[in-house]
């Protein structure tokens, strides 16, 4: 059992030991400290699985808080939820960290890049180990630090720091709500613990704002999994070392939020309306990253685009009240999208860091295996059968089917546009003629093997992905709803499905079409996306993102920048200068002019105190005649 | 044969505080307008006298002996007061040869 806090001992360890040394020891040195402890942690997380007996198991750690009634004890669980998000994490990680040497290979900042990863694993697994509420937060807040400095990791960069900047800000405001939640939690139930707060709520001790705890808590989740409004950190979040974009905010950060959401399925059931809430906000936030994403030039932004999408299907079948269904999209998912960027990654790193989809193509026999993966990602999350992507997918939209139709054909839609845009950057990218410069032809390589087996692991687990939750209908058991299912409500039957219903129809259709399409488009007719200056009309109006971060600016911070600038020159000014400062200036003044009565003179100081002894027995007798 | 208090009471309340008040405020002139200390220390003398005066007129018209008791206590006092008091103006006469108090402002400053 002690082997448990081995797994986010170990990526701790690295991180101290890598970021003491850094950058005092070799290259090699760091990146050996870096990577083995997440494949330790891996290895055990196997372990810790295999022997896993279908029950919850709470390891206390330490005491932590205690006031009065109040007992926060640092306490990790173990369960079904929390054992799948451990194999994920340091699964995917592992690959990262291995993907990192060969990426980042010629960067200054080597071993301080393998610092944070690690540390961003240890926070990672705080957040899914913890028992209680308050554990989970260090681990929110934790790899919201850690996601700072990764996206601002190249920080001569100005923008890049912004962007940085942006996505913590964007996370604070979420957290903040989280951190209500919590707050309110503990004022009803006295305890932030999980098997506390959800037995006592299924014991039918329901307090009244329970639904305010779950907008709350969803709050939190919005910032972190760049939901609308908060989405919009995200994509500039691509400012990061790709290995970060795929790690932190494609496979695992961003899925902290679904993780909580899917933890916290106790409370949102009984919130009906915040369920349907979650439910809409996530569908807005898929069809408007879809729809963005149609247009977008830069290779990591439309994947960037893709996650806040695929985030918002998650967030869809949780409106549902589809939670095994979300989780298997979270770890598809990460397996996909992952991939993708590592591939994207690798195009970079080929192309000299150009990121412009304009400026590559007919990169397929230059790096075939960057090439076949990428392939093998792109139909994954298009969602063909069959691979992962289109079971996972599929089981959100089944469950949608049921719940909400309107909803459920929306959906499609953006399941449409996800293909279509997925399908035009592999095209742009690999097909056609290279359409970029001389020197960048010339340097066109297939990248090293640490970088290329990362990438064909996770092709293999975005193929076979969806054996996890095969469903019935093609055979499989649903392993992973049965795995679940002691810590879910139970979900609604289906019923069976045949390949012939409109049900299983339109999403197929949605699957095929737009790649066809695409290479209609973009291979057959050859076109490629105008210059920037050439764009125009409502394709404009996509490209710059329907000029949501220009209204948040106009609406957030510029009013925001006004009042500081009001508050510092005129409030400051009138309340701080005049008053403050005007206060001791009295008094000085005052000082000055009393002074001179101190004459040294006793026979005027026995006078005054004569006169004074004279007004004080007058007024004594005034009041006692009175 | 008479007490004292008898003797006391044969003149009216009224002219004991006439003229205890009349010998206080000689008292407070004396303090406020003299400039030599020895002069403005028996000024002082005068005041605590004329309280004493007064305190021994009520005792007798009160009946209540504590009033002569304070009397006491502020003639003991009062001796040990002057004994302090003349030796300090005898040091300061000593340290500046005068007793004048309108020189006495160094505390000033």
């Amino acid at each position: 059992m002690s082997l448990i806090y081995l797994i986010p001992l170990l990526p701790f360890i690295g991180f101290v030991v890598n970021g003491l040394s850094f950058p005092n020891i070799s290259k090699q040195l760091a990146a050996i400290i870096g990577t083995i402890p997440p494949l330790a942690a891996f290895l055990i997380s196997i372990q810790v699985f295999v022997n896993f007996d279908g029950t919850t198991q709470i390891l206390h750690v330490a005491e932590w808080i205690k006031l009065g009634d109040l007992q926060i004890p640092f306490d990790f669980q173990i369960d079904a939820l929390s054992i799948l998000m451990l194999l994920v994490i340091t699964g995917v990680g592992t690959l990262i960290h291995i993907y990192s040497i060969g990426y980042m290979a010629h960067d200054p900042g080597f071993g301080k890049f393998f610092a944070f990863l690690n540390l961003f694993i240890f926070f990672m697994l705080i957040l899914v180990l913890g028992a209680n509420f308050t554990v989970l937060f260090i681990g929110w807040e934790g790899v919201g630090l850690c996601s700072y400095l990764l996206i601002g990791f190249w920080n001569q960069k100005n923008s890049y720091g912004n962007a940085a900047r942006k996505a913590f800000i964007m996370n604070r405001i979420g957290d903040l709500g989280f951190l209500i939640g919590i707050f309110l939690l503990i004022q009803d139930f006295g305890s932030t613990g999980y098997a506390t707060i959800f037995s006592s709520i299924q014991q039918g001790d329901v307090p009244d704002n329970l639904g305010v705890i779950a907008f709350c808590l969803f709050v939190g989740a919005m910032g972190k999994s760049a939901q609308i409004p908060l989405f919009t950190w995200l994509p500039d979040a691509m400012a990061g070392p790709t290995p970060v974009s795929a790690l932190i905010h494609a496979a695992t950060m961003v899925t902290a939020g679904i993780y909580m959401v899917i933890r916290a399925n106790v409370i949102f059931e009984l919130s009906p309306d915040i369920l349907h809430l979650v439910g809409w906000i996530g569908l807005s936030t898929a069809l408007l990253g879809a729809i963005i994403g149609l247009f977008q030039n830069d290779i990591k932004k439309v994947l960037a685009y893709s996650t806040v999408s695929q985030l918002g299907y998650m967030f869809m079948g949780l409106g549902a009240s589809a939670y095994s269904a979300s989780f298997f999209h979270v770890m598809t998912h990460a397996f996909f999208k992952a991939l993708l960027f590592l591939g994207a990654g690798s195009v970079i790193h080929a192309m000299s860091d150009e990121q412009d989809i304009r400026k590559m193509g007919g990169l397929k026999s230059k790096m075939p295996i960057t090439y076949f993966t990428f392939l093998l990602g792109t139909l994954a999350i298009s969602g063909i059968p069959p691979f992962s992507g289109f079971f996972s997918k599929d089981e959100i939209l089944a469950n949608l089917y049921h719940h909400d139709l309107l909803m459920w054909s929306l959906a499609i839609l953006g399941s449409a546009c996800t293909s279509f845009y997925m399908f035009r950057v592999f095209i742009l990218t690999f097909w056609g003629e290279f359409r970029g410069s001389e020197k960048q032809a010339s340097h066109l390589h297939e990248s090293p093997w640490s970088m290329t087996i990362p990438l064909i692991i996770l092709a293999l687990f975005s193929v076979a992905g969806g054996l996890i939750n095969l469903p019935h209908f093609a055979g499989g058991n649903e392993f992973l709803a049965h795995w679940l299912a002691p810590l879910l409500p139970s979900p609604e039957s289906l019923g069976e499905v045949s390949f012939f219903s409109l049900e299983m129809g339109a999403p197929l259709l949605a699957a095929f079409i737009p790649p066809l399409l695409a290479i209609f488009i973009f291979s057959s007719k050859k076109l490629i996306p105008a210059e920037d200056s050439q764009i125009q009309g409502i394709q404009k109006l996509i490209y710059q993102k329907f000029y949501i971060d220009e209204l948040y600016d106009l609406i957030i911070v510029k009013p925001i920048n006004f009042l500081s600038v009001f508050f510092g020159q005129v409030i400051d000014f009138l309340v701080i200068d005049l008053f403050v400062e005007g206060i001791g200036k009295i008094v000085q003044y005052a000082s000055t002019e009393f002074k001179r009565i101190q004459t040294g003179n006793v026979g005027y100081y026995v006078f005054m105190m004569v006169i004074s002894i004279a007004i004080i027995l007058f007024m004594g007798l005034k009041s006692w005649i009175l | 044969m008479q007490t004292i208090p008898d003797i006391i009471r044969t003149i009216p309340l009224a002219h004991y505080i006439l003229l205890s008040s009349a010998l206080f405020c000689i008292g407070i002139l004396g303090v406020l307008t003299r400039r030599n200390a020895i002069i403005v220390f028996m000024a002082i003398e005068l005041m605590l006298n004329a309280v004493n005066l007064l305190l021994a007129a009520f005792s007798s018209y009160y009946s209540d002996p504590s009033g002569q008791i304070f009397v006491f206590f502020i003639m003991a006092v009062a001796a040990a007061e002057v004994a302090v008091g003349l030796a300090i103006i005898v040091m300061i006469y000593r340290n500046i040869q005068s007793i004048d108090i309108g020189i006495l402002n160094k505390l000033k400053n």
